[in-house]
């Protein structure tokens, strides 16, 4: 049970933006493993547990930063880290990341599927395990919330609109992971002792055999704003009975939303 | 390459989602400002009869899908089916629904066709040269990002209840193509569904929400929340601390790592109005917030707040609501 995991690390979710220039000012951002992609490990890892044998690859495409959240991915029991570190790579959109990303999974080789978190919560774009897997002209099952594998085949549930569907593939295949696969573990000591020495490469993009003059983003960000700020309106004071029906009276003739 | 933008319906139990008619307005309006129009793309199985309506909400033309193949969503048959379209209509920009099928689709499509996409717009414009100027939130809507695409088609997914339906023409009419369907090798297929009880609107796209967070105390806590929803015609939301917990399913968690609303009234029950929970609901028309904790954070976004225990007052509001809409 060979897999791949494509992680990436992102600003934390408690971040406060300013934007400074056009620009998002990135002093003092502290960065984590992308939240979706915790259960995308988790489910890689667990995939692995119940086969009784395997690898976990986990691939990072980030500049020097992203060590600290490759090693964390190690230390929760991946086996070996591929990071994609090239200055070439930085400001790469989502369908530039695919193409680095299936350039460095055709080098890794042999695997039964890949995972990757359903978006980064940065960009919330949700789309490079999409691309990848047509990239890679595999099938896919996105934002998923169960799966099973058994001979070569996999079932997964996914989220949709009232409910879920229940989708079978066949293997290889790509997958994107939502909150509620499954719960992800902590590393343990011992997990973050051993990280550290755990085959750790290094990929450029002449590694992978791209000239970096041909990386060129097909989205182009123009400028960035932080969205009006929302002021607090009132209180409604009063006993409960007389507020309730204060604010119902609002509701329906100064908001007009009911 | 022609100066029209493609709409593809978002069709969902046989019929066309309002989401459709919010992109055919827009897209109509944009294309009439380079010379050209709004066209659609209607894929599924007896979905024929619905080929006016697209006209009457702004199509000029629709590309006609209709093959029992298409009965069951799979990504890579309607992406197939929706490749061939796109070779014969050749337009500048081609919209999807933000909508789980269209969240599907459309980066497979972009990668077949070798374009950039853009996912979860709010909204369009021009620039000098008519090419795409588009807006869309990015983390969890703290920040604002105008972007444009270099490649072509331009290709958008669309957030739902945001760029509003334009009134229909009943007088429009447009051509319908129908064309053979192929959808292709298909490896990834739906084989059943299960839906959640309850058929609430998607939260996504309802109109009205009411969630509860921590302050509900458990599960049997949302009943107050259940039932206040049930008199406005709301679906149920939560905080995550209450997913967390147990309390509820995540489909109905509300936040960064949760889902993104847009209704035109969100009632908040016993949630603080954490940053992460904010992110996912602060585009509410308006905000409510009933919570016993006068110093919770979300009473400095909310435009009318009620200090108070949930479980006294939510139950008196729903009174109310049905004494106002019996009248």
């Amino acid at each position: 049970m060979n897999t791949i995991i494509c992680m990436k690390q992102v600003p934390d979710t408690e971040t406060r933006f300013q934007v400074s220039s056009g620009k998002i000012v990135e002093e003092g951002i502290q960065y984590v493993v992308n939240p979706y992609d915790e259960y995308a490990i988790e489910e890689c890892l667990l995939k692995k547990e119940a086969a009784g044998e395997g690898q976990v690859t986990v691939i990072c495409m980030g500049p020097d930063r992203a060590r600290e959240a490759i090693l964390q991915a190690l230390a929760l029991g991946c086996d070996e880290a591929i990071h994609l570190n090239d200055p070439a790579f930085e400001g790469a959109d989502a369908f530039t990341t695919a193409q680095v990303l299936a350039a460095a999974i055709n080098k890794v080789g042999e695997y039964d599927f890949i995972f990757t978190g359903k978006q980064g919560v940065d960009n919330d774009n949700a789309q490079v395990g999409i691309l990848l897997a047509e990239m890679l002209d595999l099938p896919h099952v996105s934002v998923i919330t169960k799966l099973d594998i058994a001979g070569g085949k996999a079932t997964a549930q996914r989220e949709v609109e009232g409910g879920k569907q229940v989708v079978e593939t066949s293997l290889p295949a790509v997958f994107s992971a939502q909150k509620g696969l499954n719960e992800p573990r902590y590393p343990s000591f011992r997990g973050i002792r051993q990280a550290k020495r755990k085959p750790y490469t290094t990929w450029t993009a002449n590694d992978l055999g791209i000239d970096p003059a041909v990386l060129e983003s097909k989205s182009e960000l123009v400028s960035v704003a932080l969205p009006p700020e929302r002021g607090g309106g009132r209180i409604i004071e009063g006993e409960p009975a007389e507020a309730a029906k204060e604010l119902v009276r609002l509701l329906r003739e100064e908001a007009k939303v009911i | 390459m022609s100066n029209n933008i493609l709409v593809v319906a978002e069709v969902r139990d046989g019929a066309v989602k309002n989401v459709t008619f919010e992109m055919l307005g827009k897209a109509a309006a944009l294309a009439a400002k380079t010379g050209g129009v709004a066209e659609a793309a209607l894929l599924g199985a007896g979905v024929a009869d619905q080929a006016d309506l697209l006209a009457q909400y702004g199509a000029d033309k629709i590309y006609l899908a209709d093959d029992p193949a298409l009965e069951t969503f799979s990504s890579e048959g309607y992406t197939n089916v929706l490749a061939n379209i796109v070779g014969q209509a050749e337009p500048a920009a081609v919209f999807l629904a933000a909508s789980a099928a269209g969240k599907d689709i459309a980066p497979r499509l972009a990668a077949r066709l070798g374009v950039g996409l853009e996912s979860d717009c709010t909204d369009f414009a021009l620039d000098d040269d008519g090419r795409l100027l588009i807006t869309r939130p990015i983390y969890a809507g703290k920040v604002i990002a105008t972007v444009k695409l270099k490649s072509t088609p331009q290709m958008a997914t669309v957030r739902p209840n945001v760029l509003g339906a334009p009134e229909p023409d009943a007088s429009r009419t447009a051509a319908v193509e129908k064309l053979a369907v192929d959808v292709g090798n298909v490896r990834a297929q739906v084989v059943d569904t299960l839906m959640a009880e309850g058929g609430e609107v998607p939260l996504t796209e309802a109109t009205i929400i009411v969630s509860g967070g921590r302050g509900v105390k458990g599960p049997e806590g949302f009943a107050p929340v259940r039932a206040l929803a049930k008199a406005l015609g709301a679906s149920v939301g939560s905080s995550r601390a209450a997913v967390d917990a147990g309390w509820i399913d995540h489909s109905h968690q509300v936040g960064q790592t949760g889902k993104t609303v847009t209704p035109n009234l969100y009632v908040a029950c016993g949630i603080s109005g954490a940053i992460q929970h904010l992110a996912g609901m602060k585009t509410s028309k308006v905000i409510v917030a009933i919570n016993k904790d006068p110093d919770a954070p979300i009473f400095n976004f909310a435009d009318y707040g009620i200090v108070g225990d949930l479980f006294d007052v939510v139950p008196l509001v729903e009174k109310e609501v049905e004494a106002l809409l019996a009248e």
